[in-house]
């Protein structure tokens, strides 16, 4: 077993674990972060992604499948669930989503939600083909993506990425 | 009738952001892997890794012995008790349904099929356990070609033989219609085998109290399921709840009674304790029921001018390795679409159904209904071709006049309204299909490498599934209706119970609509309760686009019982008679008088108190209602797809797609917008990206999304979508069924465009998916069948 100290969406965490166990099963499973779903099983889907950064530095998307819990070692890490500001006022991009009707059932939505807000970080004023390319490596079934691409390029007018 | 402008008043047609949001996009969801029990332990099945063998022994001995391992089970200890899959629809007198143990006992027959399963303290320790089981092999031949399969001496996937049945269906005299026919086209087209691909994976949670259980599952149909999980493993039905909590996506493959559902209830039971199974996405590539996977031989006779004077079908239907739910009747609710939209004077229908030692196939996305209309539209654009006349020309020379309806088909079926008329008239302004004909006729002159291809596909399709009536004629084992109930609550607010299971559709939000305009209280103050068959007691469920059409409907009648039960109420507190009062939404008042009169809230609340009800008027609002449809509803429409199809690397671009789609009166915009749109990524798919391929061991070689490529957002455009409003004239609200509709247009819209951009080439057909490698392999065999 081995020690992890890590912050998760605002919450100190210090826990003993494998070091073969993925950090997307330490986050469902032991933190009690359910928010973060898993999709597949080969870093395809991205339902998994969450932004993770060390304690001072900037938060950067990830698949939260293809790492180990040990190597979150020391970050800190923001899921769906502390995207929203305290006080429950939802982040634009999931305002976004939901007055787009970016999302049908739901499934792939956090990890959407946090690779765009990954996106607009690193290009906050993105053409649709930017977005569509930005978004290649999480998959949805329902909506064919142009809800989700509107909601990202809304997002981006208000000014989320700047 | 045609409405090009949607003018809202109420709820209805509104585009109202979804109610289910708040808690999608939160994290807040409550998917069946996220449920923790005490105790909870997990459940991991070992598969079959052949496509056919006889099982000599299991041990699973070593696996038990692990630490952290509770259990170790094969076949044989579930052997008395597990039963045999169900299939709900034995399609003919004579068809093959073969023996289906949840687990495999003495021979597996598709690779996947579980042999053996851990229950242990964890995930990672029971998949740890699983590779200290020793199962013990003797190959047999695997049966992957349907052809070759009902040849005699193929290797048999089953004792009875590779024929599951066969199916006919004739109307008009077929040999009349060809006999003399100036014009005969003859095709073989090919649909391959999908994997529907649902976001979440399945997932099973079983928790057993005493002699009660509650079943969690990934599931569209948690009512079915609990009707079935009853008659398989003799768990009484009435201690056996069954929950569908937030379902990340079906799409079919969820309309499933499934090995792992019944074992998992089954391992609870044996050991007492709470389990959970929950698949990974390679395992349910391997195991999920697949869609599709027919070889469709078509023959039109047309007349000279391309009137159509008959249809023959003979399709092959691969069932895979056994027969599921509803896997023998989904090729079959193509035969009555093959006709599509065209009038003709004779039809003729053949099914076989194949056994093959591959993965089961079953509903996705259509049903059987996109297997037709694909066969149907592609040979209308060849037709056309082989006639040197206008796809467009052709299809109106032979389309049901919006004049014509209701109009009962060659097929059987009456379509109750549709007008393809408009809906092709907007597509086609929409495309721009003058200046893109303009277009590919300046690069075919000018030998540009990438050409230009505009495909067509005038659908209709069945849906609102349906009347049960319908389906006792086609042996389904169950009906069609469905039930909804309203509970009117005290301080007024509203609590919609139904038995449809959404699992993306956005019931809670289109029903809230529903009920808000017919009961006049706010929409939010309307609960939409669902998905549990403690709470929703009675339903059939979410396929087949049949929630709004036969759900919402449920749902007026439930709302209507509730205003007259309020009317009886207010008239004993107006002290009138109830005959004097009317209603307008939210209020019965005095006629002639409305000042007085009492709003629902305020009948809600002198119903709760009971004081002073008129005398034998029991002291409840609350109503329900079962809705059996009479007939199907038959949305339609006009799509257009233009591609441009690089010729020297075989790379398709869509450059263009418009989607003119009646579906009838509209109770929300975004949704329906949203489900076109997805029903539009997964036709594309089908044309151009997805294959469930394997390779001639039978073995599955797509089992992960690296293999199995769904698009992702860089893959697809941007579709223009629009939409004309011909109201069903078959339910109170005329609306007509959504869910489908993209799917079922879209993949001949692609293909045509694909193989129209060929033409000039000598191509005449593209198998699907129409991959860089298929389409340049076919410009490179009609130039070498041209040279």
């Amino acid at each position: 077993m081995s020690k992890i100290n890590l912050t998760i969406d605002g919450v100190r965490y210090e826990d003993e674990v494998e070091p073969r166990m993925l950090l997307v099963h330490y986050l469902r499973e032991v933190a009690g972060r359910t928010g973060t779903p898993i999709g597949c099983d080969t870093s395809n889907c991205g339902a998994c992604t969450v932004l993770l950064g060390s304690a001072d530095g900037e938060q950067l998307s990830v698949k939260s499948c293809s790492m180990l819990a040990v190597q979150a070692d020391g970050s800190d890490i923001t899921t769906i669930q502390g995207l929203a500001e305290a006080g429950g006022q939802w982040h634009p991009l999931q305002q976004a989503f939901h007055e787009e009707h970016a999302l049908q059932c739901g499934y792939c939505t956090p990890g959407m939600i946090l690779a765009a807000a990954d996106l607009l970080r690193d290009n906050p004023h993105p053409t649709e083909e930017q977005v569509r390319d930005g978004l290649e490596g999480n998959l949805c079934r329902c909506t064919g993506y142009q809800n989700i691409v509107r909601a990202v390029l809304r997002a981006a007018s208000q000014g989320v990425g700047s | 009738m045609t409405a090009p402008t949607e003018t809202v008043t109420g709820e209805i047609g509104k585009r109202r952001a979804r109610k289910e949001d708040a808690r999608l996009v939160t994290g807040q969801t409550n998917w069946t892997d996220n449920i923790a029990l005490p105790g909870l332990l997990h459940v991991a099945f070992l598969r079959s890794p052949q496509a056919h063998a006889r099982i000599l022994s299991v041990d699973v001995s070593a696996a038990r012995r692990l630490p952290g391992v509770v259990a170790a089970f094969s076949g044989a200890d579930f052997a008395a008790e597990q039963g045999s899959l169900p299939c709900a629809w034995p399609v003919t007198p004579d068809i093959v349904i073969p023996a289906h143990p949840p687990m495999a006992t003495d021979e597996v027959r598709y690779g996947g099929e579980i042999v053996a399963c851990v229950v242990a303290r964890d995930r990672y320790m029971a998949a740890d356990a699983l590779e200290q089981i020793d199962v013990d092999y003797e190959s047999l031949p695997a049966v992957l070609d349907m052809e070759s399969a009902l040849t005699e001496g193929s290797p048999k996937v089953h004792e009875a033989g590779n024929k599951s049945f066969k199916w006919v269906f004739a109307n008009g005299d077929i040999e009349a219609a060809f006999r003399d026919a100036p014009v005969v086209l003859e095709r073989t087209y090919r649909q391959q085998r999908l994997i529907p691909c649902a976001m979440e994976p399945r997932a099973v949670v079983c928790a057993p109290v005493a002699d009660e259980y509650t079943l969690w599952s990934s599931t569209q149909i948690p009512h079915v399921l609990r009707v079935m999980l009853a008659l398989v493993t003799g768990v009484p039905e009435h201690k056996l709840r069954v929950i569908a909590p937030d379902v990340g996506g079906g799409f079919g493959s969820k309309l499933q009674v499934t090995a792992e559902e019944v074992l998992t209830l089954l391992i609870a039971r044996k050991l007492g304790r709470p389990v959970k199974w929950c698949e990974s996405r390679s395992e349910g590539n391997l195991s999920a029921h697949h869609g599709r996977d027919q070889l469709q031989r078509i023959k039109i006779a047309a007349e000279a001018d391309g009137r159509l004077r008959g249809l023959s079908v003979d399709l092959l239907a691969d069932m895979g390795a056994y027969l599921m739910l509803v896997t023998p009747g989904v090729p079959l609710l193509g035969a009555f679409m093959f006709n599509a939209i065209y009038k003709m004077d004779a039809y003729s229908f053949k099914c076989t159904g194949v056994f093959t030692t591959k993965t089961p196939t079953d509903a996705y996305r259509g049903a059987g209904r996109p297997e037709a209309t694909f066969g149907i539209e592609h040979a209308m654009d060849d037709l056309a071709a082989q006639l040197g006349i206008d796809p467009l020309a052709l299809r109106e020379r032979n389309w049901i006049g919006h004049s014509e309806f209701p109009y009962t088909t060659i097929a059987g079926l009456t379509y109750d309204s549709g007008n393809y008329e408009a809906a092709t008239a907007k597509a086609v302004e929409l495309f721009g299909y003058d200046d893109l004909r303009k277009e590919q006729a300046e690069r075919r002159e000018s030998g540009d490498p990438v050409q230009l291809g505009i495909g067509i596909s005038t659908y209709t399709e069945m849906c609102g599934l349906a009347p049960s009536r319908v389906l006792g004629q086609l042996a389904y084992g169950a009906g069609g209706w469905e039930h909804a109930a309203i509970r009117m609550l005290p301080t007024g607010k509203v609590e919609v119970v139904t038995g449809s299971s959404a699992h993306g559709q956005g019931h809670e939000t289109a029903w809230s609509q529903i009920v808000a305009d017919k009961l006049g209280v706010p929409f939010e103050d309307i609960r939409v309760l669902h998905g549990d068959t403690q709470v929703a007691p009675k339903g059939m469920d979410t396929y087949g686009s049949r929630s709004l059409t036969v759900g919402g409907i449920a749902v007026v009648g439930a709302c209507e019982k509730v205003i007259e039960k309020a009317r009886v109420i207010a008239a004993g507190l107006l002290e009138v008679s109830g005959d004097d009062l009317e209603w307008s939404p939210g209020r019965w008042s005095v006629r002639g008088d409305p000042e007085q009169g009492r709003s629902m809230a305020e009948i809600a609340l002198a119903t709760f108190a009971a004081h002073a009800l008129p005398d034998g008027v029991e002291p409840s609002l609350d109503s329900d209602a079962t809705y059996d449809p009479d007939n199907f509803s038959f949305p339609h429409g006009t799509h257009m797809c233009a591609t441009e199809v690089d010729t020297e690397t075989g790379q398709v671009r869509i450059r263009r797609y418009v989607a003119v789609d009646d579906v009838g009166n509209v109770v929300n915009p975004l949704i329906v917008d949203g489900q076109v749109h997805g029903g539009l990524a997964q036709g594309i798919a089908q044309a151009l990206y997805e294959e469930a391929a394997y390779d001639a061991d039978g073995n599955l070689l797509t089992t992960t999304l690296a293999d199995y490529t769904i698009p992702s957002a860089a893959d697809l455009p941007t579709f223009v979508t629009d939409r004309t409003q011909t109201p069903a004239t078959t339910n109170p609200l005329g609306v007509k069924g959504v869910g489908e509709a993209g799917t079922i247009a879209s993949t001949p819209a692609v293909v045509n465009a694909v193989v129209d951009a060929l033409r000039p080439l000598g191509v005449t057909d593209v198998e699907m998916p129409c991959t860089p490698q298929r389409v340049w392999r076919a410009i490179v065999a009609a130039r070498g069948a041209t040279a």
